[in-house]
């Protein structure tokens, strides 16, 4: 064991979720980007509301005042804030709606996939052997499956649905954390305190329980996050391929869908943007928020800052 | 001229809790062609110091000079001092198969340091390289340019790094913990190698290193580091035998070579500063043994003595025998045997990368007795399978052959109910005092699992055990709630010993348990260990690879290599009459720092004032 | 090493089984009637039955699967059932639209991707490393449909509206016709994909070289008296080459799949729109052959991989 490799203790006083707190609330863009989290929620829940205050529903058809004589939808007015589409309905009450399935969908597949990732990650990684190789072998063989083919092979027989598309985002992203938390069990299953619980006499279900997976609270945190962005974008683009959320129900990738066919959003461009943009700054604020939070919990990574110019020269004793 | 003269060197890291001290106007000169050597334990900044003025750290603040052939390292451009390294300064550092890159043949990475600095054409820079791979031992050295770091082993990947470093006959080499990640006899191997290449190519060197014993058989002049702080400076013969500040003195009389087998170990209380602090008066007066008003006030002056030592201290050093504990009294000869190892094997079957199986026979047939009350050592440099038998006798490995016999039952044909129970008997204490405690638990969580796995002791009542444990070992019961990080090195090692002690166990394993400390808090946990034998009546298997520490703890001792045990026997005999040649080897090989005697009245030159 | 490759194959070997029986289960065992959706609807029982038997429907399970096994490794992936050509034919012909875009991409978002995330490295917490950050985040955040119809929106409609043509609106024009026309149709679908995909590699560059610029190594390439160039590049890219080709190997594999979106979005005919159109006419064998060709173009880089791996690390010789 070498000395020069521990160096002289830092006494933390601060516990560290405290510690944390104080690292994301300095850093700005987390903080904005949690704000928009929040009133993303907020807008998804509002969602009602938006349609009893405009006065629109998500699914009717307002052939009336949505669409101009022509047939063309009306930009954004003072009846439809972000306009209307091709068929009359208000964006604004869509979008709405279509936040919640993103929400849902983005929040749900990244909880799930990452019970299956840990619970199998950590599996594997504990117990080695014929268990790791044989789990190991099997996220080797998931991550080797063209998804969206296999995505789109399966709903050209089961048809597209909600739950598919939920399942499809679980099963083809749980490998990623189960790669990460088998790799990190492993090496934590090696170190000393795991030795010594099991030189107490305890069991492996609670060490692997009272050990190990308080120690895999930052990872855990950190891809979960970072799961939502990409879940997200994922269902979007199973409804874009119109292979997820069925029409009429709102949903972004849907919206895009319909705006990209027959290239109607080149003369609404309204149809883009206001969809695309909440696509866009959801995604955007659950990744910037990882990345805070990775920041944060795990500040190895970090390099304080350097200072420009030397401060002032040392006058001591 | 001297080679380098360092003057009023101050280093200040930025981090996200502070700004870092780790240097502290130090100065200090290294006379061309001397081994000059800077000690200190972990965090004195003695490492740092070096990098930041070899423009190795670029994140850190540094004032001062430091003039090297004349000319200021720390006004040049990073172009200059470019130039510089590698062709007139050589480094080698302490691990030699992390600082090599791993995907580059050997010739490749030394004959890049001759492109570098040179023009010349690759076969010449080989050739180059070849000689002076031969230089430093390494056989066949034409054949082997062309191998990777992988393929050589510890010992000899250090030799490499020195050919590196020398290829281009620098007037100065640093070296950073050359040794540190080495094996005893190799350690002493390399120490000659450069010693012999200083004298040869007429090099400078300049070592760091924590070891003061290896320090004192080849330094020519020592600088002692404490907290970023330069201590005491001076010819190592006077320095060692004499020590002019008590830090040196403490240091010194720490090691367990110092004290006789079973007495008491001079130790410095306390824990070593924060880096982060700025302390007015005296950095050291908190654990100073001769402290006194004036310490805790005013800043030290240095005093310079005649003989060459210059100290930071308002005193002198001085011995004051009366300080040392009186021998225990002597131990009550062992009676009836408690653990018996007979014939035990262990064998991996290894599937390397490509599926050729390979056998590992890590134990060869071990047998020893361990009497109840008695600490037997178990000694033997890395890979020779001291760890491993450890974990067997624990029951933590499976031997593949032999018989495991702990008072009367034998350990191989447990149930997993008898298996639970025996955990309670023998216990473990481990070498790295960061890694045995889960960093989620809180301290009283840790000591108190036992008694929660076995079901013993519930709420208050585990409490209070807790507390009683904690009190047991040294730390105060009212840290009952801290996290394992808030807590020293040592302190997190009587952390990992109360938990060991917690369900009154017979035998207690130690495996390295102070080998991860610095020398002051290794006397602490070493004396705590003696105390609580005596105390509780303990038996101990005290594995370690340091022969003094070893000698200091154990009656008996069982010389390990290659999975064997070469010899046993009580610890004196192997010390004054080895059998095995290997034994001898390992006794020659260590490096015990001299014993510091009380000097003659020296005469001081000068008292400089505000000079740290 | 010679085990070592064939026991790589055995996998590449698994993965094609099981997807082969995913496809084959799916298709063949699931609900739905092949037989009435190749016959049509107003086809009479007789009429069914013939088709049955001629799709071998009659026969029990394992012989139909093995039947199907057997063809697909002779490249025999059946007749679509609309126009009744081989399958093998329909989607050769899409083949080289779908691979000039991997191939325009891929080294685009290297190109993009590599020097950013060096940038970033070498300059930790500054300026350089934030403009990187950004790049990181937009690219990763950026869904690639969104991108792209902003990017049609932009590049094209609104010059074409402004009277002149910078980018043409869709199409695929041969290579060997002309070089320069092939380069400028492929142009806004090539900068889409990459801009999305650099992000990733930029973002494993930079991670990965800081990890590496950590390392005891490059103190001593730095102890050398190497410039700073020589460290980086020489030194520290070295070790990050081995993630970067472990990256790229899945990206390429998976991208048969993955271009599917962007040649919706620029209605580029590729193995891609091939596959969404199949999925609309429930046209199964095409469907059945793009997933099967999918897996393989994914095991054959897997299998590049590994073999690089081996020529990289001489650890593993």
């Amino acid at each position: 064991m070498s000395e020069a490799q521990l160096d002289a203790p830092k006494v933390v006083q601060r516990s560290s979720a405290n510690l944390t707190f104080r690292r994301l609330m300095r850093d700005p863009a987390s903080l904005l980007a949690a704000v928009f989290i929040l009133a993303l929620v907020a807008f998804a829940i509002g969602a009602p509301w938006f349609a009893g205050w405009t006065g629109h529903d998500a699914i009717e058809q307002y052939r009336d005042t949505g669409l101009s004589p022509v047939g063309l939808p009306v930009g954004p007015n003072h009846e439809f804030l972000l306009g209307a589409d091709q068929l009359g309905r208000d964006v604004l009450v869509r979008i709405a709606y279509g936040a919640r399935i993103s929400l849902a969908v983005g929040v749900a597949a990244a909880l799930a996939a990452s019970f299956i990732g840990v619970t199998i990650g950590m599996t594997a990684g504990y117990f080695g052997g014929w268990i790791d190789t044989v789990l190991g072998r099997l996220m080797d063989l998931v991550m080797s499956v063209p998804f969206l083919l296999c995505a789109l092979a399966l709903v050209s027989v089961f048809g597209p649905s909600l739950w598919l598309s939920i399942c499809v985002i679980v099963f083809f992203s749980w490998t990623t954390i189960g790669r990460v938390i088998r790799a990190e069990t492993a090496s934590l299953a090696r170190r000393d305190f795991v030795q010594a619980s099991r030189s107490l006499g305890a069991g492996n279900l609670s060490i692997m329980l009272r050990d190990i997976l308080p120690n895999l609270s930052v990872p855990i945190i950190i891809y979960t996050t970072m799961m939502i962005p990409n879940s997200i974008v994922f269902e979007a683009t199973l409804s874009f391929l119109g292979l997820g959320i069925v029409p009429p129900t709102p949903s972004w990738g849907g919206m895009l869908a319909e705006a990209g066919a027959n290239s109607i959003y080149l003369v609404a461009w309204w149809l883009v943007l206001f969809p695309g943009l909440a696509l866009l700054g959801s995604t955007l604020a659950f990744n910037i928020l990882g990345d805070g939070l990775r920041d944060a919990l795990d500040p190895k990574g970090r390099r304080v800052k350097r200072r420009r110019k030397p401060a002032k020269p040392v006058t001591e004793g | 001229m001297p080679l380098l003269e360092a003057r009023n060197i101050s280093i200040r890291i930025p981090t996200e809790d502070g700004i870092l001290h780790a240097a502290r106007n130090v100065s200090f000169t290294v006379e061309a062609g001397s081994l000059f050597g800077i000690a200190g334990e972990s965090g004195s900044g003695k490492s740092v110091l070096t990098q930041a003025i070899m423009g190795l750290l670029p994140g850190v603040e540094i004032e001062g000079e430091c003039l090297f052939e004349g000319r200021d390292l720390l006004k040049m451009t990073p172009a200059e001092l470019r130039a510089l390294r590698g062709a007139r300064i050589g480094m080698v550092f302490q691990d030699p198969l992390s600082s090599l890159h791993p995907y580059y043949t050997i010739g490749r990475q030394i004959t890049e340091v001759i492109h570098a600095h040179e023009k010349v054409s690759n076969t010449e820079a080989r050739a180059r390289a070849a000689e002076m791979l031969e230089k430093v031992g390494i056989k066949d050295a034409a054949a082997r340019l062309d191998d990777y770091p992988h393929q050589f082993s510890g010992g000899m990947r250090q030799r490499v790094m020195i050919a590196m470093a020398l290829v281009l006959r620098p007037s100065l080499i640093i070296a950073d913990e050359p040794t540190t990640a080495l094996d005893v006899t190799v350690q002493a191997q390399i120490v000659a190698l450069l010693d012999e290449m200083r004298r040869e190519l007429g090099i400078t060197v300049i070592m760091i290193t924590h070891d003061l014993g290896l320090m004192a058989s080849v330094a020519d002049k020592v600088m002692i580091m404490y907290g970023g702080t330069r201590l005491e400076i001076g010819p190592a013969k006077g320095l060692f035998a004499a020590p002019a500040h008590p830090y040196t003195f403490g240091l010194l009389r720490a090691s367990p070579a110092a004290a006789r087998q079973g007495t008491e170990l001079y130790s410095i209380p306390g824990r070593p500063p924060s880096l982060l602090a700025r302390p007015k008066a005296c950095i050291f007066a908190p654990r100073c043994a001769q402290v006194q008003p004036i310490c805790q006030i005013e800043a030290p002056p240095n005093r310079a003595y005649a003989c060459g030592t210059e100290a930071l201290c308002h005193f002198e050093a001085r011995i004051d025998r009366a300080d040392t504990a009186p021998a225990q009294p002597a131990r009550k000869p062992p009676t009836d045997r408690l653990l018996s190892v007979q014939d035990v094997a262990l064998t991996y079957t290894m599937s390397s990368g490509f599926g050729a199986k390979r056998q590992l026979d890590v134990l060869k047939g071990i047998t020893l007795e361990v009497a109840r009350g008695e600490t037997l050592g178990l000694v033997g440099e890395s890979g020779c399978g001291k760890s491993t038998l450890a974990r067997v006798i624990a029951g933590l490995v499976p031997a593949t052959r032999g018989k495991v016999d702990f008072d009367g039952i034998d350990v191989g044909a447990l149930t997993p109910k008898a298996w639970r129970d025996m955990r309670r008997r023998v216990q473990l204490v481990f070498q790295d005092p960061f890694g045995s405690l889960n960093p989620r638990r809180r301290v009283g969580a840790i000591i108190g699992e036992p008694f929660r796995i076995h079901g013993l002791a519930k709420g208050e009542a585990r409490k209070n055990e807790v507390r009683r444990l904690m009190e047991l070992v040294g730390l105060n019961p009212e840290h009952y709630n801290r996290f394992p990080s808030e807590f020293s090195g040592g302190q997190r090692q009587r952390i990992g010993i109360a938990r060991a002690l917690a369900l009154n166990p017979d035998l207690v394993i130690f495996d390295e348990p102070v080998s991860a400390l610095d020398v002051s808090i290794q006397a602490q946990i070493l004396n705590l260990m003696q105390e609580l034998q005596q105390k509780l009546g303990l038996t101990y298997l005290f594995i370690s690879h340091d022969l003094s520490v070893v000698r200091h703890m154990c009656d008996r001792i069982a010389v390990m290599n290659a999975g064997r045990i070469i010899e046993m026997d009580a610890t004196e005999q192997i010390f004054q009459h080895p059998q095995q040649d290997y034994t001898r080897t390992l006794l020659d090989a260590s490096h015990v720092p001299p014993v510091p005697v009380q000097a003659q009245p020296r005469e001081l030159l000068r008292l400089e004032q505000g000079a740290a | 090493m010679g085990k070592f490759i064939a026991k790589r194959l055995g996998f590449g070997a698994l993965v094609l089984f099981v997807l082969s029986l995913f496809v084959f289960l799916l298709f063949f065992v699931a609900p739905g009637d092949p037989a009435r959706i190749v016959a049509g609807d107003k086809a009479s029982a007789e009429q069914l039955e013939l088709v049955r038997q001629n799709l071998g429907l009659d026969q029990p399970m394992t012989q139909q699967y093995l039947h199907f096994v057997g063809r697909a490794v002779q490249g025999d992936l059946g007749f679509s059932y609309r126009n009744q050509q081989p399958v093998s034919e329909l989607i050769l012909r899409r083949i080289p639209v779908t691979i000039s875009l991997v191939f325009g991409a891929v080294i685009l978002w290297l190109a993009i991707g590599i020097p950013i995330g060096i940038m970033s490295a070498r300059h930790p917490g500054g300026f350089r490393d934030r403009m990187g950050q950004v790049f990181i985040l937009l690219g990763l955040s950026f869904p690639t449909f969104v991108l792209g119809m902003l990017a049609l929106y932009t590049l094209y409609f609104l010059p074409k509206q402004a009277g002149f043509t910078l980018f043409p609106p869709s199409g695929y024009k041969p290579f060997l016709t002309n070089p320069l026309i092939w380069a400028w149709h492929l142009a806004l679908p090539w900068a889409t994909l990459a801009l999305v995909t650099a992000a990733i590699y930029a973002r494993l560059t930079r991670g990965q070289l800081l990890q590496v610029l950590g390392e005891d190594y490059i103190r001593t390439a730095r102890a050398k008296g190497l410039s700073e160039r020589k460290v980086v590049l020489r030194h520290g890219m070295r070790s990050t080459l081995m993630p970067l080709v472990t990256q790229l190997g899945a990206d390429i594999g998976l991208m048969l799949g993955g271009v599917i979106v962007i040649e919706q979005v620029y209605g580029l005919q590729g193995v891609g729109s091939l596959a969404v159109q199949a999925v609309r006419n429930q046209d199964r064998p095409i469907i059945i052959g793009v997933v099967l060709l999918g897996g393989l173009f994914i095991v054959l880089c897997n299998i590049i991989v590994d073999l690089l791996y081996a020529a990289l690390d001489p650890r593993m010789r």
